[in-house]
């Protein structure tokens, strides 16, 4: 009961530490999807499908880690997976008169189906979870410590983040990729294929999908189950429109629906006990009112890519 | 190359929107079976036992109109609106909110002692109302501030999840239910009766009704045409003056009112409580089953028994090859898959011009 003794020192100050320390778990999965939604936004296409790939990812990730007892090679078989599902989006997507929204929910119903079916086997063994890298060992206080454990995916993310804004807009990749999501007509023009751009931006999409799928399942919360995800695919989805389609507000931005999702059992810890389930709604009520916000039925939403159905 | 255009042949009206489907379900069960074969299973075994589940007896053959009726009414809330070109996904919210608020406008009426015909109209007038208010704010974000309805109303959808939870942990809940958290129950004269001569609730002759009723609004009204119009051509719809923006609230209200209605009826005639069990995917299944209907609310019918069938299935698959229920979501994923990828097959008209010629 050391740690309630400690709560009750430490005050209210519990809930920023809880609060950030939440933030940096819970966002993981937010900023790899978004990041990689990012991409294949701006190529054009919006994949709502990447909650049935996160899913998959934390089965399949989970099933890796499992079977090869390295974390790791969970967290690659999940990205691998997430390059099928994306190829197979991208796929479908580009028969004619096939519409991408459509695609996603369906992929999203697929996604999931079938992680809860192979997952069957999975509920019961306990799988090697991917080590956290101590960064709070500069203080004494348990809470602090417990708040700085930070997971090597999210540093990644964090290193990924300016790095994917430097190559979409410095590399000929990055260009290629904006010029088909602004233009396919150009595109071609310049005898660039739209589609294929598509398919590889969707495949890098569903790759990191795959891997922030992963974490949910090898990191925080670190099992296997049904429940697992709450909806953090979708609302990735709508969390890059809320960014303006730059990596770097992607990544601000899952900060700050990480907090919000930690903000409840934060309080809880302290005491504040009502309204639980709305915070857990905390994300989706956000993800509306930014949208109301960003959204106007004049113009486009400012920096949208050109091509993009979701914005019209 | 013909100069003019010949009138359609007759076997081109019938196929021309059949055969995408048809390709589809075939695609599936060639798919799914290749699944099922790789699991270790025999895929004929598997769906002979499928459609024994569903309509091998009367008994089999009621639990799939049990399972239809809601599937009837959750799928229109996807296709009313696709009429428009808008695609809604938050039939489960609407689903769930309407059975909350159907609950909430019921149980004090059972305090005042009113009659169960009163009541049953409240009860079914609340959820309407509650599913309606959820998706017409999803219609008019998307008119008024350009949100894109695809996503607010798969987000509204998870707050009125979220809501449902929250009051029936809370306020609305029977502090006797201990496990599982749930509102107090109707009592079994207030709740809906069965179908003559079935053991089906009266929920699946409401939602029978309001698909050919839905179905007549949308082909054989002015107000139909309009809507088609408005779906077909924006601008066009605009520039005749059609009151834009009040026929996508009124199309989207009524989407989420019939979504409601089901939720209404699963409280009411199957429940008897809301609680956490009325999430049970109604409202994800009914878009599959608009968008293999091809978002025709009378196509809705047979479709919505088919996949009620399937569903219908599973229990008997789980018994009896040890497949786990999931087995039913994979079959539905490859079937959604399947018909999206058959949209983008060359059309019945010009696959038939290619080998007549």
């Amino acid at each position: 009961m050391s740690d309630v003794a400690l709560a009750a020192n430490l005050g209210l100050w519990t809930v920023p530490i809880a609060v950030v320390g939440g933030a940096i778990r819970v966002s993981t999965p937010f900023l790899f999807v978004s990041l990689g939604e990012l991409v294949t936004e701006k190529s054009g296409r919006i994949n709502l499908g990447l909650e049935g790939t996160l899913v998959m990812g934390a089965m399949s990730g989970f099933a890796g880690a499992w079977l090869s007892g390295s974390p790791w090679l969970g967290v690659l078989l999940a990205g691998l997976v997430g390059i099928a599902l994306g190829a197979l989006h991208a796929g479908i997507c580009s028969l004619p008169r096939v519409n991408d929204i459509a695609v996603g929910i369906a992929l999203m119903l697929f996604g999931t189906g079938l992680a809860f079916y192979l997952g069957k086997p999975l509920v019961q063994p306990k799988a090697p979870t991917l080590p956290a890298l101590p960064l709070g060992w500069w203080s004494d206080i348990p809470q602090i410590r417990a708040a700085l454990e930070v997971n090597g995916l999210f540093v990644i993310g964090l290193v990924l983040t300016p790095l994917l804004r430097w190559a979409l807009s410095n590399t000929r990749w990055g260009m290629i990729v904006r010029m088909v999501g602004d233009s396919a007509e150009a595109a071609r023009a310049l005898g660039y294929s739209p589609l294929r751009v598509r398919l590889a931006a969707t495949c890098f999409g569903g790759f990191m999908a795959g891997v922030g799928g992963s974490f949910l399942s090898l990191y925080y919360p670190g099992s296997w189950n049904e429940g697992l995800s709450s909806g953090q695919g979708i609302t990735a989805v709508a969390l890059v429109i809320f960014a303006r389609w730059n990596p770097v507000g992607c990544f601000l931005a899952s900060l700050l629906f990480g907090g919000a999702v930690a903000l409840g059992p934060a309080l809880q810890a302290v005491g504040v006990t009502a309204g639980a389930y709305l915070f857990n709604a905390a994300p989706y009520i956000l993800t509306l009112v930014i949208l109301i916000l960003s959204s106007s039925s004049r113009h486009r939403i400012a920096g949208a890519p050109g091509e993009l159905s979701v914005t019209r | 190359m013909a100069d003019r255009p010949e009138p359609a042949a007759w076997s081109d009206r019938i196929m021309e929107p059949l055969a995408a489907p048809l390709v589809a379900v075939a695609a599936t069960l060639v798919l799914f079976g290749a699944f099922m074969a790789l699991a270790g299973h025999n895929p004929l075994e598997v769906y002979r036992l499928m459609g024994v589940g569903a309509f091998g007896s009367w008994f089999s053959c009621q639990n799939t109109l049990q399972r239809a009726a809601p599937l009837l009414l959750t799928a229109l809330c996807t296709a009313l609106p696709a009429r428009m070109g808008l695609v809604i996904i938050g039939g489960e919210g609407a689903f769930v909110i309407g059975g909350l608020a159907a609950m909430a406008a019921g149980l004090p009426l059972v305090d005042a002692g009113l009659p169960p015909l009163v009541i049953q109209a409240v009860m079914a007038l609340a959820g309407m109302a509650a599913g309606g208010a959820l998706i017409a704010t999803a219609g008019a974000l998307r008119h008024w501030r350009g949100v894109n309805e695809t996503i607010s109303s798969l987000l509204l959808s998870s707050i009125a999840i979220a809501v449902m939870n929250q009051l029936v942990e809370g306020v609305m809940r029977d502090p006797t239910s201990l496990n599982k958290p749930s509102t107090r129950a109707l009592p079994d004269p207030d709740m809906l009766g069965t179908m003559p001569g079935m053991d089906v609730h009266v929920g699946l002759a409401a939602g029978l009704v309001v698909c050919v009723a839905t179905w007549l609004l949308m082909t054989r009204t002015t107000f139909g045409f309009a809507v088609r119009l408005v779906g077909g051509n924006l601008r066009a719809a605009r520039l005749v003056g059609l009151p834009v923006g009040p026929m996508i609230v009124i199309v989207t209200a009524l989407a989420g009112a019939c979504a409601g209605l089901a939720g209404m009826v699963e409280v009411a005639a199957v429940q008897a409580r809301a609680n956490a069990n009325i999430v049970a995917g109604y409202g994800v299944s009914g878009i599959l089953v608009a968008f293999l209907a091809r978002q025709n609310p009378l196509a809705v019918i047979p479709v919505a028994v088919i996949l009620g069938g399937i569903g219908a299935s599973g229990g008997l698959l789980q018994r009896r090859l040890d497949l786990p229920d999931a087995v039913v979501l994979v079959l539905q994923g490859i079937l959604f898959v399947a018909l999206l990828a058959g949209e983008g097959l060359p059309r019945w008209s010009e696959f038939r011009a290619r080998i007549v010629r």
